[in-house]
């Protein structure tokens, strides 16, 4: 794995919003393939990271590659079309409100694609298939749960079949075994297509289950504190905010029975 | 090894047929690929299908649902189906297709198109509801303003004042601009007729008595609903339609007397404030054009202005103000509190206090043109 070129590089990605610097100098690179997890405490800057890194939003310094081109000497267009290979759920789901479900996750692909209107009912119901969702294609999102709509999220990012999936928090509001059953549909299109996956998720089970990687922010450190595999950190790392992190969430769990 | 992106299709004797498939199936591929399925069946009608998947270098989500497609056509026409040459991973993709969901009917009904004679069922049950909802509305707010009345200090004045703001001094502008412009056209329209007849000092009194008695009022509230009628839809549907209604109720506030009364009673104080400008903007405009157009000196002009409004005009002026105050700010709170859904349930309640507010004031100011007859 470390002899392909990374998918994403992040260089010195320093974000201040006024006065306060939320991420300082922080690095880091996905490998093509990887299901690459973010984790760290609230209001650390996750949701943050994910936005400049797919270039919603501009740094204040620091440089990101994706696919081994500075996204900040693109224009526009160019833009445009690397988006389009990238999927991302909100942390807020932030489907279109005047849509029904069905139309917002076939909106990229009526954008996007010539398939005729049959084929792209059946990929719309395929995907909302895939996030239990079936049957819910003339819904508003106004007459969704707030899980429901997390999953109908993720079905519209994953519309296009994209080669990254940036996913903020998708098993927020979801019940274990569906949160569960997320990752299993995760990892599957991981293994299946290569898809890398970049999540953000405070779910020990996805850690442990799924990720190949973690990097851990901390809001103290406006950076990474942590790097690497979750299953040699939790045993290896001496850092108490790391196995705080890892420990604290097992004896809650242990407890519970 | 790449291949290319191809296919070819072998048929042996005894009905065999193998379909060979090389190269990406993905997305791209997806409307190409399902012309195939009749192709084969229609062409070849085989008795047992091979798919041959060897040579396929990426499978995704599209190229795994055209082959579910494949495999539930060969069942619907008996056809014995055979797939190789996949490897585990891309047979964890076919496996994340759930053959029910294609085919399983929405649970919610499309919506369907409605012919005129529905439409006009559907618009008058609407109107007359609409009615039913803003005297429910207007009752309850009657409520609560009886109550903050009584309990001045529960008042929220810090937004009241505030409102005030929005609604008085930062709406000041564009009603001194509009009614500067107003007069001054009227005074100008009204010269060409009544210089003929070396009537030019009634040039004053006209702009005065049409001002003060009819134009100012309704000229400053339609400014009004459309400066702030709106952005108080806009800002109680927003909050609406996130929830936030929701929690201040569950938090024991009555949302109405959080929201509505301090707009309302905002409202109420700078909008026959505004009027009075609007009238003294409007006679300053017809008094440049007095002065520069018909030979009129300032103290002429506005003596003949002085004489022609009686104190009953100025009264019944700002008494219709009053009273299109309150309907611009009640219906903009109503229909803020009648948002539901998204972005859009916002943006239709924004239009509607607008358009309700300016029909209402046309209302207002016919009823109170025959009752100021009878007085
Ligand atoms: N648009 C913005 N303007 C100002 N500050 C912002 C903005 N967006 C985020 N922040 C700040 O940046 C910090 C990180 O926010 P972010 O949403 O990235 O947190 P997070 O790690 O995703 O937290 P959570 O787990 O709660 O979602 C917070 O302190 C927040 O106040
Ligand atoms: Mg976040």
């Amino acid at each position: 794995m470390n002899s392909t070129e990374p998918v994403i590089k992040v260089e010195g990605l320093t974000v201040r919003y006024g006065s306060d610097t939320v991420l300082q100098d922080v690095g880091f690179e996905v490998q093509p393939g990887e299901i690459f997890v973010i984790v760290g405490g609230s209001g650390c800057g996750k949701s943050t990271l994910l936005k400049h890194v797919i270039g919603i939003e501009t740094p204040a310094k620091g440089s990101i590659w994706i696919n081994g081109t500075d996204t900040s000497a693109l224009d526009d267009v160019e833009l445009r079309t690397l988006r389009m290979g990238i999927g991302m759920l909100f942390q807020s789901s932030a489907l279109f409100g005047s849509m029904t479900i069905g139309e917002n996750v076939a909106l990229p692909l009526t954008e996007f694609t010539d398939l005729p209107m049959k084929d792209i009912e059946s990929i719309t119901r395929m995907k909302l298939g895939m996030v239990e969702l079936a049957g819910y294609d003339n819904h508003y999102p106004s007459e969704l749960s707030g899980g429901m709509k997390k999953r109908a999220g993720i079905a519209r990012a994953m519309a296009l079949d994209p080669a990254m999936l940036f996913l903020d928090e998708p098993s927020a509001g979801l019940d274990p075994v569906t949160s569960a059953e997320l990752d299993v549909l995760i990892k599957k299109l991981n293994e299946g297509t290569g898809t890398t996956m970049i999540i953000v998720t405070h779910e020990l089970e996805t850690i442990f289950n799924i990720s190949h990687r973690i990097i851990m922010l901390d809001r103290n450190a406006k950076g990474i504190i942590a790097e690497g595999d979750p299953r040699i950190l939790r045993r290896d790392s001496d850092d108490p905010r790391v196995t705080d992190f890892f420990n604290r969430r097992v004896t809650e769990k242990k407890t519970k029975g | 090894m790449p291949h290319e992106n191809s296919y070819h299709i072998e048929a042996a004797g005894s009905g065999v047929v193998t379909l060979v498939l090389t190269g990406r199936m993905d997305l791209e591929r997806f409307g190409d690929l399902t012309g195939l399925i009749g192709a084969i069946f229609d062409a070849h009608s085989p008795s047992k299908l091979n798919v041959d998947m060897n040579g396929v270098s990426y499978l995704d989500s599209a190229g795994a649902l055209f082959i579910v497609r494949l495999e539930d056509e060969a069942r619907r026409r008996s056809v014995v189906f055979a797939l190789s040459g996949l490897s585990r991973e891309k047979m964890g993709i076919l496996s994340l297709i759930d053959r029910d969901a294609l085919t399983k009917p929405s649970l919610a009904p499309r919506e369907r198109r409605m012919n005129v004679i529905e439409h006009l069922g559907v618009a008058s049950i609407a109107a007359v509801r609409d009615i039913y909802d803003i005297m429910s509305f207007t009752g309850e707010l009657m409520c609560e303003i009886g109550y903050s009345l009584t309990h001045l200090q529960k008042v929220r004045w810090g937004d009241v004042v505030s409102y005030m703001k929005k609604v008085g001094v930062d709406g000041l502008p564009i009603v001194g601009l509009i009614s500067f412009l107003l007069g001054l056209i009227m005074a100008f329209m009204s010269s060409l007729q009544l210089k003929q007849f070396g009537a030019n000092i009634y040039v004053a009194s006209l702009v005065a008595v049409a001002m003060v008695r009819e134009l100012g009022p309704i000229m400053t509230a339609i400014i009004v609903a459309g400066r702030s009628g709106s952005a108080f839809a806009a800002e109680i549907g927003t909050m609406k339609v996130n929830e936030e209604v929701d929690a201040l109720t569950t938090m024991g506030f009555s949302p109405m007397r959080f929201l509505s009364i301090p707009k309302v009673i905002a409202s109420l104080l700078t909008v026959p404030v505004l009027t009075i400008f609007s009238s003294i903007f409007a006679i300053m405009g017809g008094l440049i054009v007095g002065v520069l157009g018909l030979n009129l000196t300032i103290f002429t002009y506005i003596q003949q202005t002085m004489k022609a409004i009686s104190v009953f005009d100025i009264v019944s002026g700002l008494a219709k103000s009053f009273v299109f105050a309150a309907a611009i700010s009640a219906i903009g709170c109503q229909r803020g509190f009648k948002a539901r859904g998204g972005a859009a349930a916002v943006g239709n309640a924004t239009t509607s206090a607008v358009v309700t507010s300016i029909f209402l004031i046309i209302v207002i100011d016919s009823t109170f043109a025959i009752i100021l007859h009878y007085v």
